[in-house]
């Protein structure tokens, strides 16, 4: 192990800003990402079927 | 092997098949970046030189690492999709575009980063950095032909040639940019290469790129799903899966 | 010569659609478009297609192809100045923004006249296909016989020759005025030339994906100025090189092989984003 405390860990030897403003815009970016696509993909699946009901209660009407 | 070809074809059989593939490297991906990045930031020894903030080394190069092999990957699905006319290579090819150009603007933030302890500056034209920057533009030249047309297969076989003919470019700039920066900026350091680097440095980076790899793999199979339900809304097959799945949910909740 | 010439390949003069819809739906014989061609009264035209098809013709269809687009673009002569005007405008630029010093403009001379010449190139790509694709002639070209990748070629050449060539011999001129150091004049003028040959066959690539788009200017040049970095840098290095004193063989090398790779591949890139324009 490279620190010896969490404090000392969290300091980075001085560099804090740096390696923690890289590391914390990957993580952000990396999970922004998921979140993209599972929003994209529940909401695509929910359109779906919206629209499959709707054409359902439009054919029911009709009969 | 051609039958597996029109196979891959289908976008049904590909969105089996990937909700299948699809758990595996999501757990790889968690697991690889878990273990890369509390061993590269708690384990890893201080570099010599750079101290700790020689520690960006581990997002900075799985980013540009990516950043490049989405582009190749992003042009091989061009050329499979405009010889064999195969959907599915499109549809990846578009949900690849925006990843890579964001693993570009990682790649370029963290190196901009890492230039201030360093270098003593937010930006240097180094020769990374500039081939960095051009990759980006080329990626949002990529998105902007791919929206730009009314006609999606117009949109699709447009972005393919783009594509190709940028990454036949991509070594074309890079060796350029090398020459023009070693003649400019003589033996200057520079912020990857180094000399040796101990295992306990370079077995985390490893993990961590092979860990982004993963990543990118799941990714653009979910992304790819998506882009099948997008464009496949109207087919029987997409109204009947997604209408059974209703069924099973409701029954779900309802237990 | 020029009058054969001419009518074959700007059939457009002459109904361009009709003679495209009948090739269609006749199929490409040559007696089917032979007999429509007599039928619409086209005598001259007439002559000329069968030479084109039954002789192979390959070199006449470039040939007519090259007179025709010079022919055309030495009678818009606006056009063929525009860029040339452009060049000499943005070079006065620097001077009145940065400094009218001769020590400091003769430093980044050989970068400026390289970029101003580059955008210049730029300007003039919108145009290359655009009044083709908007009169139906590109749609002729597409059906021809002979392969699309060398009618455009040609269709390269010819921007080149009217944009590409005078930029190169006017850039020394404007090189005086921003104190380029003595010695470079030649390199500068060979450099360019062998450049924008490069620039035109790439910028062509895009030209043709954005022929299609109503507003396709802004996103031209966001799709091919990346791709322009390794001519620029190759080529304001030979000048750079020049002033230094160095050998500037080698960059004119480079710039060559750049010019060689880009002859054999952009043609087929040319061809392929021009079907994608046409056939929407």
């Amino acid at each position: 192990m490279a620190f010896t405390s969490f404090t000392e860990f969290l300091a980075m030897g001085g560099h804090a800003p740096y390696v923690w403003s890289a590391w914390g815009v990957t993580a952000l970016l990396l999970v922004a990402t998921v979140w993209h696509a599972r929003v994209e993909q529940r909401q695509l699946l929910n359109g779906i079927k919206r629209r499959a009901r709707r054409a359902n209660s439009l054919r029911g009407n009709a009969q | 092997m051609w039958a597996f070809i029109h196979k891959l074809g289908s976008p049904k059989w590909f969105y089996g098949i990937s909700a299948k593939l699809q758990p595996w490297f999501w757990a790889a991906a968690a697991l690889l970046l878990l273990v890369g990045s509390l061993w590269g930031l708690v384990f890893a020894p201080a570099d010599y030189q750079q101290g700790n903030s020689f520690r960006i080394i581990y997002v900075h190069v799985p980013a540009a690492f990516l950043a490049q092999s989405i582009f190749i990957s992003m042009a091989v699905s061009g050329l499979v999709f405009m010889v064999w006319k195969i959907k599915v290579a499109d549809m990846a090819a578009a949900v690849m575009a925006p990843l890579g150009a964001a693993m570009t603007i990682v790649a370029l933030f963290s190196g901009a980063v890492w230039g201030v302890p360093t270098w003593g500056t937010w930006w240097m034209w180094d020769a990374r950095l500039t081939s960095m920057l051009i990759l980006l533009f080329l990626y949002l030249g990529v998105i902007a032909l791919r929206g730009a047309f009314s006609s999606r297969d117009s949109a699709s076989r447009a972005a393919s040639v783009l594509a190709m003919v940028g990454v036949i470019n991509i070594p074309i700039i890079k060796y350029s940019v090398d020459w023009w920066y070693t003649l400019h900026q003589p033996a200057s350091f520079t912020l990857t290469s180094r000399p040796t680097m101990p295992t306990e440095m370079w077995l985390p980076l490893v993990i961590m790129v092979l860990g982004f790899y993963s990543f990118f793999i799941a990714l653009t199979l979910m992304r790819t799903r998506s882009e099948i339900l997008r464009r496949e809304a109207s087919k029987r097959w997409v109204q009947d899966l997604v209408n059974g799945q209703t069924v099973h949910v409701q029954a779900e909740e309802t237990r | 010569m020029h009058s054969t010439s001419h009518s074959a390949s700007d059939s457009s003069s002459d109904g361009a659609a009709r003679s495209a819809s009948q090739r269609s739906a006749h199929g490409s014989s040559p007696s089917a478009l032979e007999s429509a061609l007599q039928e619409a009264g086209a005598v001259k035209e007439a002559q000329a297609w069968p030479l084109l098809e039954h002789q192979g013709g390959l070199m006449l269809a470039v040939k007519a192809t090259l007179v025709r687009d010079l022919t055309l673009l030495l009678r818009r002569r606006g056009e063929v100045l525009n860029p040339l005007v452009f060049f000499a405008l943005v070079i006065t630029l620097f001077p009145i923004a940065i400094s009218p010093d001769p020590e400091l403009l003769a430093v980044i001379a050989p970068g400026l006249l390289w970029v101003a010449a580059l955008l210049a190139a730029l300007l003039s790509l919108d145009s290359l296909f655009r009044s083709d694709y908007d009169d139906g002639s590109l749609e002729q070209l597409l059906l021809a016989t002979q392969p699309l990748a060398a009618l455009s070629l040609a269709k390269v050449a010819v921007h080149w020759l009217l944009t590409g060539l005078p930029l190169a011999l006017m850039a020394p001129l404007l090189g005086i005025m921003l104190a380029l150091p003595a010695g470079s004049y030649a390199v500068l003028a060979l450099s360019l030339a062998l450049g924008t040959a490069s620039l035109s066959l790439i910028g062509a690539i895009g030209a043709a994906l954005t022929v299609g788009l109503a507003r396709g200017g802004v996103l031209l040049s966001l799709l091919i100025l990346p791709l322009y970095i390794p001519v620029l840098i190759f080529g304001a290095g030979a000048v750079q090189a020049a002033i230094l004193g160095d050998g500037v063989a080698a960059h004119l090398a480079i710039l060559g092989a750049l010019l060689a790779a880009a002859l054999m591949l952009a043609p087929w890139a040319i061809a392929a984003s021009l079907r994608i324009s046409i056939n929407g």
